[in-house]
């Protein structure tokens, strides 16, 4: 299946190490995301930053985390026939990832390109479709993986570091 | 300037009585797009939108929004009042346009967000 793959500068090696190592999880949550119902969206992503908060993340990378999980919540209830959002807090790191029910990305670099939306006139009346949500994630993530196909689920994950790696 | 001084900046109107006017407002964002808004990341900021839906009060848990203004009249409905008010973010109305707020704001010295 089509894939794109991002990892910040500096990063290559503390991913690699992470997927190599597979280290044990401190905390896991799930959060199931309903197609097209705006008042729960966003709801996961803001408890996930409370947990992190009370963890106690860093403010502006409290913001970051939160900014691209809310980004991928939004987009599985926006473009999506709903999904679940599982969360996974690693000493020194955040793994999230995004399982949606289809109908998947036709073009994903398409949809990587800043400005270019598919939303339809219910969800730009809110205020999204601004074609910035899948920039918005890589922007704030580590690393961020995206997985899909027309007719086929969407599968988005990203990684974010706690502290800067020297 | 703090709070208080941009209601009467703005001839503004505070939607719940108990909100915070003492707040220090260091810079401001404004638009109307939600992905626009969450660029802001890097510091706390007051939010001028048209936006009133239940999803720009929302915003304020991922980012750290000091106030939010509603621009060109807009009140948001009750209950995104009340989550608002849950929050503890203070939130005001004010007839002027977008561009007029962002206007007399940057004119008496309130710097532009950090994005």
């Amino acid at each position: 299946m089509p894939e794109y793959r991002f990892v910040a500068e500096g990063f290559e090696d503390a991913v690699r190490k992470f997927e190599e190592q597979k280290p044990e999880a401190e905390v896991k949550t799930q959060f199931v995301i309903p197609e097209k119902d705006f008042n729960t969206a966003g709801k996961g992503s803001s408890e996930l930053k409370n947990l992190l908060k009370r963890l106690g993340v860093d403010s502006v990378v409290l913001r970051r985390i939160a900014v691209a999980s809310y980004e991928a919540e939004i987009n599985v209830a926006a473009h999506s026939k709903g999904g679940i959002m599982y969360s996974t807090v690693y000493d020194d790191l955040i793994h999230v990832r995004f399982e949606d029910e289809g109908p998947g990305i036709a073009n994903i670099e398409q949809a990587m390109t800043p400005g270019y939306s598919t939303a339809d006139d219910l969800v730009r009346e809110l205020g999204f479709g601004a074609g910035l949500g899948l920039p918005n994630i890589k922007k704030n993530s580590d690393a961020m993986r995206l997985v899909s196909a027309a007719g086929s689920c969407t599968k988005l994950e990203f990684l974010i570091y706690f502290a800067k790696i020297s | 300037m703090i709070l208080s001084d941009l209601v009467t900046l703005l001839e503004g109107e505070v939607l719940f009585p108990e909100a915070d006017l003492d707040r220090e407002v260091p810079c401001a964002f404004a638009s109307d797009m939600i992905s626009d808004i969450l660029m802001c990341t890097k510091e706390p900021t007051l939010l001028l939108t048209g936006l009133t839906n239940n999803q720009v009060i929302r915003l304020s848990d991922m980012i750290d929004l000091i106030a939010i203004v509603f621009v060109r009249g807009k009140k948001p409905l009750q209950d995104v009042i009340e989550m608002a008010e849950e929050r503890g973010l203070p939130i005001i109305t004010t007839k002027f346009t977008l561009y007029r707020c962002s206007g007399l704001l940057y004119n008496a010295g309130l710097r532009s967000c950090k994005i």
